[in-house]
């Protein structure tokens, strides 16, 4: 008896927080799942907030609902002139104090966690072999892209964030144009990215992204910063340790991988020097340092989960972007491919050949 | 020259409303202008919901969204909001205080010119090659890297409005300090009349950084300036605490008249004097007064440390204590009163629970760690519109209803005024509640599309959807006044039976020297002692009837405006080497300072009423009490 009633209590737990979680969005970016230690943090701070804020709704509830049936003129008559009272101190004082005592819970919790997830302290250290004991990723914000170094590692990627789970990334923010915000609402709260100066926090990431059903976290651009804005996103893997490292081996390694089939061959030599010189903005290789091209380092293209940083990742939309970036984020700043070949466009097999060589471009495997 | 209501020509009630100094004709310039911009950032609102209304819509461009959330935010706030609420505190609160006008007509006038002036040359922008899109926050870096005249418009348009704001805080000041009535105390003013006094304090000192950062950004972009230009050792963040320390008393220039025009009505409508007074006018100047501390909480994620966001987060949260003050003495002041729901108090009544909802969400806010979650996001969208809305606009419709027979002499539809309630308000929860959770969700604001596979789509629909509601609301309330406008049925003094305040002693509309005797003030809610007491006149006077001093009317403040929105004009197209811009600028200032010397140089001593027409008005029933 007593089980059969654990269990549909439990059942009937499962099933409103299934509902609940339903309304709570996607785990690629929601808020209220945290996948990560601060966004957990300020999701507790969201709980604790919102269950005093909702005490003191439903107070104010209860005395409005009551006074507003209670002293209504059709009960009270229409002659009916109330008492002029002028006041009470002792009620003035009781709702000073109940809202500094709420206030005072809130605050505690408050400048602790401002304190602490501002301490960048230990950004620093070193571990016992020299290097540092935790990993720093450079990230400048740029019309409309992201781009992410890795100093320690010497290595740069773009749009999509690589990380190691279950430790600290520290993050340098700094934008090379206008004023960003780096937002990933699962793993943290944002930090704007100025032109003038370097913000520094850090965000711990404690699920891998493989978990989820798209594969990777969402990123955004949270402040406004010209037309395409709502288009800034970029995608976040979290991977264990290993794998970052092995990520990272892959990234590293000078030579790139040899060129496949002829058609991606034709790509490749359009894509350089003698041919449209898109090399000349966008580097293939992984190595380097950060803030030096134009355009987006293009090192992992082929193992990226979307074109552009939001469209889907096949080469129909490759190509559609590469014909007409402006149509897919207006007033970014690659140029019109007609200008790069003596104001043609591009024929479509020429298209193909890019589309090839672009996807082949892989450090996974 | 001195009776009212004459029957006139067109042309010559356009003329006379050019010219006019007087207060109540002021406030109907400022309605009328103000409610003509607020259908313009509905208009916005609308075009924003349908572009959001499904994932990767291409109703508006990128480039047009962007236009339009700036044009929708800056007209609500700059054009609509805080003139229709100088409507309000132009046609009451002199009448409030038993004065015969504001302190300084002439300056009231002007200040409604600028305004007005202002207000067009912003939305001229339209027409002209584009609108700011650079929000109504306008960030310098975005402000200044953006393309076209767009941002000059916003800031020179800014510029001439403000000038026109802050001289009216000003007139009000002096008007509130130096104009009671014999008997007046500071605290027997009416609530409506102590918020007016905060918030003008509030323009009086929150418009000069706004002024600052407005001289700074056009001199940047038409002059070549670099306070904001990072690549020539400028700084950004500069423009953002300038417009905060503007921008959050801003918030409470609206609010606190919004609290008045709501504190009138709950003692009104419930029959009852407000209870804690006291404690409602300290909690006002408190308010006024944090509002000025803590304008870095709309900067928590910009970097300026723990520090910095601790000691903010703090004192926002202060602000609760006195807002709470308030909403707790409104609640015991309809507690054992007759409350009878008519139209205002179905709006002051609908108020307590939305602006409670805004303002504990503002509370999460200043929880600066959760804020790094919610700001800029969508959760950030319904906080503010449920305090604007909820608070502010609800106080606009609540107020134009309750003020409509004292400014115009009808009284406007309680049946389409409660349709109106309906619609707007269950389509303002519609729209907004479930933008908190589209926050919470990670959808960031000022989006001009978003993808379908992030999980917003549903509750975007369903906002959207919301907003048709309050459009609805908003034309059956334009119907509501066209025909009040028809019927034209006047009505008497104190047309909702219960007024408290000295407004309501005086006929409807007021003759346009107000009062024929300066009254004399027994205590708070004077008119009401002077009811309860029996005095059939509502009032007792200060002074025997005897002639009343008015000034003239004048088309100067209109053409020292005219002159500024010229110029502007020139100072805009001088950057593009325009050879005509240099004239036109000349031109546009020696227009305004011709005119300024005209006043200046020429005597003008206005006119006096005589007793004998005064009592000629009595006869015909146009004065109080004769």
């Amino acid at each position: 008896m007593m089980k059969g009633i654990k269990k549909w209590r439990l059942f009937a737990l499962m099933s409103t927080l299934l509902v609940f979680l339903a309304g709570c969005g996607r785990e690629e970016i929601s808020t209220l799942i945290p996948a990560g230690r601060v966004a957990q943090d300020q999701f507790n701070l969201l709980i604790l907030s919102s269950v005093i804020m909702t005490f003191v709704i439903v107070v104010v509830l209860i005395i409005f609902i009551l006074a507003i049936v209670k002293f209504r003129r059709s009960k009270v008559g229409e002659d009916m002139i109330p008492e002029q009272v002028e006041g009470s101190a002792k009620l003035e004082f009781i709702w000073t104090a109940i809202p500094i005592v709420l206030l005072l819970i809130l605050a505690v919790p408050t400048v602790y966690s401002t304190f602490d997830l501002a301490d960048v302290s230990t950004m620093d250290v070193e571990a016992k072999d020299g290097n540092s004991s935790h990993l720093t990723v450079n990230v400048t914000g740029k019309l409309y892209w992201w781009e992410f170094e890795y100093p320690e590692q010497g290595i740069v990627t773009a749009q999509e964030l690589v990380v190691p789970t279950n430790e600290r990334v520290y993050f340098n923010l700094i934008s090379a144009d206008i004023k960003h915000s780096f937002w990933i609402p699962s793993i943290g709260g944002k930090l704007d990215v100025n032109p003038e100066n370097v913000n520094t926090f850090y965000l711990e990431f404690d699920q891998e992204s493989s978990e989820l059903e798209d594969g990777v976290f969402y990123g955004k651009c949270a402040e406004l910063c010209g037309p395409s804005h709502a288009l800034m996103d970029f995608k976040v893997k979290s991977v264990d340790r290993e794998e970052f490292d092995q990520w990272v081996t892959a990234m590293q390694s000078e030579e790139p991988a040899a060129v496949e089939g002829a058609l991606a061959q034709q790509g490749e030599e359009l894509f350089g020097q003698d041919g449209l010189s898109c090399i000349s903005c966008h580097a293939t290789s992984g190595v380097g340092q950060g803030n030096l091209m134009a355009g987006p380092n293009l090192a992992t293209f082929g193992d990226r989960n979307r074109v552009a940083g939001y469209l889907e990742h096949n080469e129909e939309n490759l190509k559609n972007w590469i014909s007409n970036p402006q149509e897919y984020k207006p007033g970014n700043l690659m140029p019109d491919v007609a200008t790069l070949n003596n104001g043609e466009k591009l024929s479509d097999q020429e298209l193909d050949a890019l589309a090839a060589y672009l996807m082949g471009l892989s450090v996974e495997e | 020259m001195s009776s009212i209501a004459q029957k006139k020509g067109f042309g010559a009630t356009i003329w006379d409303f050019m010219t006019t100094v007087d207060h109540k004709k002021i406030a109907i310039l400022y309605l009328m202008s103000g409610g003509f911009f607020f259908l313009v950032g509905g208009i916005e609102a609308m075009l924003i919901r349908i572009q959001l209304v499904k994932a990767g819509n291409d109703f508006l461009s990128a480039g047009t969204f962007n236009e339009v959330i700036t044009m929708h935010g800056t007209t609500m706030i700059f054009l609509a909001s805080m003139p229709i609420l100088l409507a309000f505190m132009n046609a009451v609160m002199p009448l409030q205080i038993g004065a015969r006008d504001v302190a300084f007509p002439f300056l009231n006038s002007l200040g409604f010119w600028l305004f007005f002036f202002g207000g067009i040359f912003l939305n001229l922008s339209w027409f002209m090659g584009g609108a700011p899109d650079a929000g109504w926050t306008n960030y310098a870096s975005l402000a200044l890297a953006s393309e076209g005249h767009g941002i000059d418009f916003y800031t020179l348009g800014l510029t001439i409005s403000g000038f026109g704001t802050l001289i009216a805080g000003i007139n009000f000041l002096v008007t509130i300090i130096n104009m009671r009535a014999p008997g007046m105390t500071y605290m027997r003013m009416p609530l409506f009349t102590w918020t007016t006094f905060v918030a003008s304090a509030l323009i009086l000192l929150a418009f000069p950084p706004l002024t600052v950062g407005l001289f700074f950004m056009v001199f940047d972009r038409l002059f070549g300036a670099s306070f904001f230009a990072v690549e020539m050792g400028g700084n950004t963040i500069i423009w953002e605490h300038l417009f905060w320390i503007f921008g959050h008393p801003e918030v409470y220039i609206l609010i606190l008249p919004a609290f008045g025009i709501f504190s009138e009505i709950f003692a009104i409508f419930s029959r009852k004097r407000l209870f804690g007074y006291t404690a409602l006018v300290f909690a006002t100047i408190l308010i006024g007064f944090y509002g000025f501390m803590v304008w870095a909480h709309h900067m928590f994620t910009v970097g300026l440390g723990p520090t910095a966001n601790a000691v903010f987060a703090l004192a926002t949260m202060i602000i609760a204590v006195p807002t709470g003050i308030k909403i707790f003495n409104w609640l015991l002041t309809i507690w054992g009163g007759n409350i009878s729901f008519s139209v205002p108090m179905i709006y002051a009544v609908a108020f307590i629970p939305t602006f409670v909802a805004g303002g504990v969400t503002g509370v999460m806010q200043a929880i600066a760690p959760l804020d790094y979650q919610l700001h800029d996001s969508y959760f950030i969208v319904a906080h503010f519109h449920y305090v604007i809305v909820g608070g502010v606009v609800l106080a606009i419709l609540a107020g134009t209803h309750l003020y409509w027979p004292k400014m115009f002499g009808t009284m406007l539809s309680e049946k389409l005024g409660k349709w109106t309630f309906w619609f707007f308000f269950l389509g303002f929860h519609l729209t907004f509640f479930i933008q908190h959770f589209l926050g919470l969700m990670g959808m960031p604001r000022r989006v001009y599309t978003f993808g379908a596979d992030q999980g917003w789509d549903l509750f975007n629909a369903i906002s959207s959807s919301g907003a048709i509601l309050m459009a609805t609301g908003v034309i059956i309330l334009l119907v509501n006044v066209v025909m009040t406008i028809v019927k034209n049925e006047r009505i008497g003094n104190d047309p909702w039976g219960d007024g408290r305040t000295l407004e309501w002693a005086i006929p409807s509309p007021p003759p346009f020297y107000n009062f024929a005797q300066t009254p004399l003030v027994r205590g708070l809610d004077t008119y009401w002692i002077e009811k309860m007491d029996g005095n059939k006149k509502g009032m007792i006077f200060a002074e025997p009837l005897g002639d009343i001093h008015m000034p003239n009317g004048s088309i100067i403040p209109f053409v020292i405006s005219l002159g500024m929105f010229i110029a502007s004009f020139g100072a805009l197209y001088f950057m593009d080497g325009k050879p005509w811009a240099l004239a036109v600028l000349i031109g546009g200032l020696t227009l305004m300072f011709a005119s300024m010397l005209v006043r200046s140089l020429k005597d003008d001593l206005g006119f006096h009423i005589t007793k004998a027409e005064l009592l000629e008005d009595a006869k015909g029933g146009n004065t109080d009490g004769h």
